[in-house]
This record gives structure tokens, C-alpha cells and sequence, in this order.
């Protein structure tokens, strides 16, 4: 798929921005602070309902505005579609698609899709396993749309659940007695999201490896996934093995339920959740180390670009072909990685690329120039 | 801050659900710009439903007088019972035409969020209601949302040793939504489906 065309108005830096955009790759220089990120961070926000660098939406609206608009015209084979998304910051967000309102925003995750590569990402390798968890799920929910209320449903029984055990401590009577209920709607929302996960890092798995062979070079060091689990049996972080057979929902529900009644008295003292998919974590491994404390600088952005790449191989296993944006990613690179990545992302139907000194962005990815200055975006014309 | 008078109403007004400080503001001021016969009118419902609409000793549903109009009609019958959130499901249900039963309002869902357990609805009431056996079947009808299942697996554990036929409305109801915004078609649906707990 690609963009046609794409508008925001009152997004960042933006007041507006009118932009008719062309499938292949489009460079947008300009110098720092220009507004280059803020257009292709509106792209991933069409495809994600969230940013790839504040996790508020507040920061999104321009100062001064009440509300943000992204919108843009998406071709996918012969069909196009209009994704329309106004930004409202502590209320509700409103979608429209071709012109008609969604009932609720979220319907709209999975009809754009784009992998979105820029620095933050070095966060998957070094950050907290909350980053990689987050990584996970929006990768699921973009393949799979109905994740979306399992994710959004899982959560919404942890807050639940934890306010309970909170006052539980208090002991105001029968408090626990509610408990099992909510211990139900955990386990079996935990054991779908834990199943989906799972099934996840096993696919994506290979195609991070050939990726980052590709990357890093030759001699570069193996790497490989694995998953960390409060249920043992849905992983103890070692690397997985191609093809390794996942457990079925009802075998993690009875797994997730067996542990939360180990746990119980733990939970209580101290009044929080302790076990399901909120704690785990994707484990990246390179040679015989975990990547994380071990990893060298360049190791690591190979490593995150690495995970990038295999999300656009994986949709294109299931024949989506989505928009591929790289956010001020080409200066960090050294000559060797640019042309890797420069090789791999040349076969996306359309890339967005930002980049401050055109000059570092290679040959193969000079396609259509977006100049960005004093806020205007204008297409230069080759 | 303002002074005294417009103040407190932008003060009481923002204490009530889904108003924010800011529409508190707009508001407050539309009601100062407005004419006097309005604002009487608006004074005068709100001090009459003060004054004359109580809750239903028996159903908790609203009610002008001791009893509701549902638990005062004859043709009612006595031994279904379904049981709802909020006053405003019962309207939803009886536009539906389907149930020909009575109710009980629970005054809400348990959401440990907000602070509501078990102790905070009427569900002592319910027990109490259920006690003498005329009541053979419970059909739960709380919001297809996840505190709505909760509390109404909740209730089915409570009440599977009495030997009251416990059923939940059918699914096709929007998940994650409020009753009140089922459309009447689908509502009616879900109570001829309705699926029995076995807790
Ligand atoms: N909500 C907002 N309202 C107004 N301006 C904003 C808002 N958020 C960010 N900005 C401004 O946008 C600019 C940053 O834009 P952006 O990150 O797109 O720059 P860039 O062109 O990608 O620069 P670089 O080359 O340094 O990456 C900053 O000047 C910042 O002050
Ligand atoms: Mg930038
Ligand atoms: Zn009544």
C-alpha cells in the first residue's frame, strides 16, 4: 500500500501541510527542527492511534490548538481509502474512514500499515521490557485487529484487579470475595494475548536473524528471540527454536490460573498483580549473550533495525505490502549498514524517508525530495 | 475564579458525571445569559424530582410514590426477576416489549476503580428478595462490559445455592458498550437467548 496524499493540520509544528505523495521511495530534508519527523510520526499515527516518541497525545496538538487532524488517501491494489483522525487530547479521538465515522477509533488499527524505524527504537535493545511488550502488541494488533479489545480488555482488568488487591490489604470484609471473578477475566484475556505472543516470536524469529545477517554483515554474530513468562510453560527466555510448537489458549488459561493461586498471598501483601503477560518480556540474544548489557553500540542498532525489518517481512509472508517510514535513521548508520538497509527497503511499495543532510541517504533511495522549511513541505520536482 | 454566586454553580455543575471544569464554565454562563421563565423551568424539575421522585422500596428502580409503576402492576409477573444496573436499563428493557417480569436495580457494576464492591450495590437487597422462593428464575442483565460480566458472574456464584434459575443475556449484545445504547431489536434478541449460568 501507499500514501496518495496526505494532510494534517494544527500536528506539531504543523498549522497545515498538503502533501501528494508517490509510491516508491520520498526523501523529506531539511534542517533540524524543520518538522520532518512530525509529518512521518502523523503517518505512523493514521496506523497506530500513538506516537513512535511521546506516549501522550498532548504533545501532538499544536500549542494553542484544541485539536489535531491527520488525514490521508490510502491506495491498496486498486481500492483507495480515506483515514481521517482528530487528535483530541484527554477526550475521545474520532475516526473516519471514506468519510463515515467509526464507532470506535480503535476499528481503524490495521486498515493503514506501516513500519516505522527511527532512534527511539534503539529503546527495543536497551530499554525496559515494557518497550519490547509494546513492540509486540502493536505489531499484533496491526496483524490482527481483533487483538485490539483483547489487549485493551486485558488492561483494563489488571487496573481493575490491582485496585482491588489494593484495598484487599485494607481488608474491608469480604473485598476478596470479588477476586475470582476478576482471576477469570485475567487468565483467559491473559492466555489469548500470551497465545498471540507467542505465536508471534516464533514467526518473527528467522526473519529477524536472516535480517540481521543481512545488516550486520558478514561474521557478525547469530541472533535469536525467546520469551520470558510468569507461567514457565509459555517460556524461560532461551532462544526459540524454528517452528517450536505454542501452547493452545486453554492450556495457558489452566497454566496462568494454577500460578495465580501460588501467588496469591504474594498479590495481596503487596497489592498488585503479579502474574501474566504485563511481566514478561521478549528476550533478544546475540551469540551466546543476551543482547541487553552485552551488546555494543552499532550491535544494538543493527539489532532494533533487525526487528524492524523482519515486521515488514512478516507482513509480506501474508502478502501486505506496508509503508515502509525511516525517521533520521541514515546518519547513525555507517556506510556498510546504510547499504543494507538501503537493499532491503528498496522492495517496499513506498518509503518515507527523513533526513537532514540528503547526502546520507543512499543512491538507491533518491527517489521523489520533499524540501521542509519555515513550515511549508513543497515537492520538488526532479 | 469568579465571584461568589457564579462560582459555586460553576462548582456544583462540575461535580455532576461528564462535566468537565470547562463546560461547567460554559454553561454557567449560558444560564447567567438566559431568560428568567428558562431558568424557573430548570429550577422548578429539578426541585420536583427532589421533592417527588424516590426510589422503589422494593426495586430500586425510580419511582413517583412508595412502589415503581412495574412493581405495582398486577399483570407483572412475580417469579422472573431481572436484574440491571442503573434505572435507565429498565427503560431500555421495557422498550423491547420482551420481558414481563419485575426488576431489581443494583445502582451500578462492582468496579474496584471506582471503589465499588459488592457492599456498595444492592445486592443484599437482591438476597433478601430472593429469600421466600417466589422468585424461580434470575435473568442478569448488567452492561456487556467487562465490569457488567464481572458483577454478573459475581452474582451467579451467589446465588447458584439457592436454586434460582440463573441466565445471562445472550451474546450479539456490542461488547464493550452500555446497555442503554442497544438498539431495541438486538436487546430483544439477547432476552429470548438468554443462556443459562451454571456457576
Ligand atoms: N505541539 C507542538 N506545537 C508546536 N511546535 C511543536 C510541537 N511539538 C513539536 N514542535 C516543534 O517541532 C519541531 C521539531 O520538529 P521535528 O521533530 O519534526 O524536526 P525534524 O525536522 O525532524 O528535525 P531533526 O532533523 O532535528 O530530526 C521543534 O521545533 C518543536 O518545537
Ligand atoms: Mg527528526
Ligand atoms: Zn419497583
Amino acid at each position: 500500500m501507499y500514501l496518495r496524499h496526505l494532510q494534517v493540520g494544527q500536528f506539531r509544528s504543523w498549522e497545515t501541510c498538503d502533501l501528494a505523495l508517490t509510491a516508491g521511495p520520498t526523501v523529506f530534508v531539511g534542517r533540524n527542527g524543520q518538522g520532518k519527523t512530525n509529518l512521518v510520526e502523523a503517518v505512523g499515527y493514521l496506523a497506530t492511534l500513538s506516537s513512535h516518541r511521546v506516549s501522550s497525545d498532548a504533545p501532538l496538538v499544536r500549542h494553542g490548538a484544541p485539536q489535531a487532524v491527520v488525514r490521508a488517501a490510502v491506495r491498496r491494489d486498486d481500492r483507495e481509502l480515506l483515514v481521517e483522525v482528530e487528535i483530541n487530547p484527554g477526550r475521545a479521538n474520532r475516526v473516519r474512514v471514506n468519510r463515515s465515522p467509526l464507532p470506535r477509533p480503535r476499528e481503524v488499527l490495521g486498515l493503514v500499515k506501516t513500519v516505522l524505524f527511527a532512534p527511539e527504537d534503539l529503546a527495543l535493545v536497551r530499554g525496559d521490557p515494557t518497550e519490547r511488550r509494546r513492540f509486540l502488541d502493536d505489531l499484533l494488533v496491526s496483524r490482527t485487529p481483533r487483538m485490539a479489545g483483547v489487549r485493551s480488555d486485558y488492561e483494563r482488568v489488571l487496573k481493575q484487579r490491582n485496585a482491588l488487591l489494593k484495598t484487599a490489604r485494607l481488608a474491608r470484609g469480604n473485598a476478596l470475595a470479588t477476586l475470582d471473578v476478576w482471576d477469570t477475566h485475567l487468565t483467559e484475556l491473559g492466555a489469548q494475548l500470551l497465545e498471540a505472543r507467542l505465536r508471534l516470536v516464533t514467526a518473527l524469529a528467522p526473519h529477524v536473524s536472516a535480517a540481521y545477517a543481512e545488516v550486520a554483515g558478514p561474521g557478525a554474530d547469530a541472533v535469536g528471540l525467546g520469551y520470558t513468562s510468569t507461567v514457565p510453560l509459555a517460556g524461560d527466555g532461551s532462544p526459540l527454536a524454528p517452528g517450536a510448537p505454542v501452547p493452545g489458549t486453554a492450556e495457558l488459561t489452566a497454566a496462568l490460573r494454577a500460578r495465580v493461586e501460588e501467588r496469591r498471598r504474594d498479590e495481596v501483601d503487596r497489592g498488585v498483580t503479579l502474574v501474566g503477560p504485563h511481566r514478561d518480556d521478549l528476550v533478544l540474544h546475540l551469540g551466546p549473550a543476551p543482547a541487553k548489557g552485552y551488546a555494543s553500540h552499532g550491535e544494538s542498532w543493527s539489532f532494533a533495525l533487525a526487528l524492524k525489518l523482519a515486521c515488514l517481512a512478516l507482513f509480506r509472508d501474508e502478502g501486505e505490502n506496508p509503508v515502509l517510514v525511516l525517521d533520521d535513521v541514515f546518519a547513525e548508520l555507517d556506510q556498510g549498514r546504510r547499504t543494507a538497509l538501503a537493499r532491503l527497503a528498496v522492495s517496499a511499495e513506498q518509503t518515507l524517508i527523513t533526513a537532514a543532510v540528503a547526502e546520507d541517504v543512499p543512491a538507491a533511495l533518491q527517489g521523489a525530495r520533499v524540501r521542509v522549511a519555515d513550515g511549508t513541505a513543497t515537492l520538488l520536482t526532479p | 475564579m469568579y465571584e461568589g454566586a457564579v462560582q459555586d454553580l460553576i462548582d456544583e455543575l462540575g461535580r455532576l458525571p461528564g462535566v468537565g471544569p470547562k463546560s461547567a464554565q460554559r454553561i454557567a454562563f449560558h444560564l447567567l445569559a438566559a431568560d428568567a421563565a428558562d431558568v424557573g423551568r430548570l429550577t422548578a424539575a429539578l426541585q420536583r424530582v427532589q421533592a417527588e421522585v424516590r426510589f422503589c422500596v422494593t426495586c430500586y428502580n425510580v419511582a413517583e410514590g412508595e412502589q415503581c409503576r412495574i412493581c405495582r402492576d398486577p399483570r407483572r409477573s412475580l417469579d422472573v426477576l431481572c436484574v440491571v444496573e442503573e434505572p435507565k436499563d429498565v427503560v431500555a428493557i421495557e422498550r423491547t416489549r420482551e420481558f414481563k417480569g419485575r426488576y431489581h436495580v443494583l445502582g451500578g457494576a462492582i468496579s474496584p476503580i471506582e471503589g465499588i464492591g459488592p457492599d456498595d450495590l444492592r445486592v443484599k437487597e437482591l438476597m433478601t428478595r430472593l429469600m421466600d422462593g417466589t422468585v424461580t428464575e434470575l435473568i442478569i442483565a448488567t452492561d456487556p462490559n467487562l465490569e457488567g460480566e464481572a458483577t454478573a458472574a459475581y452474582l451467579a456464584r451467589l446465588i447458584a445455592p439457592m436454586g434460582v434459575a440463573v441466565s445471562r443475556l445472550a451474546s450479539g449484545l456490542p461488547v464493550g458498550g452500555d446497555l442503554e445504547y442497544a438498539d431495541e431489536v438486538t436487546l430483544g434478541r439477547a432476552f429470548e437467548g438468554r443462556r443459562r449460568i451454571t456457576a
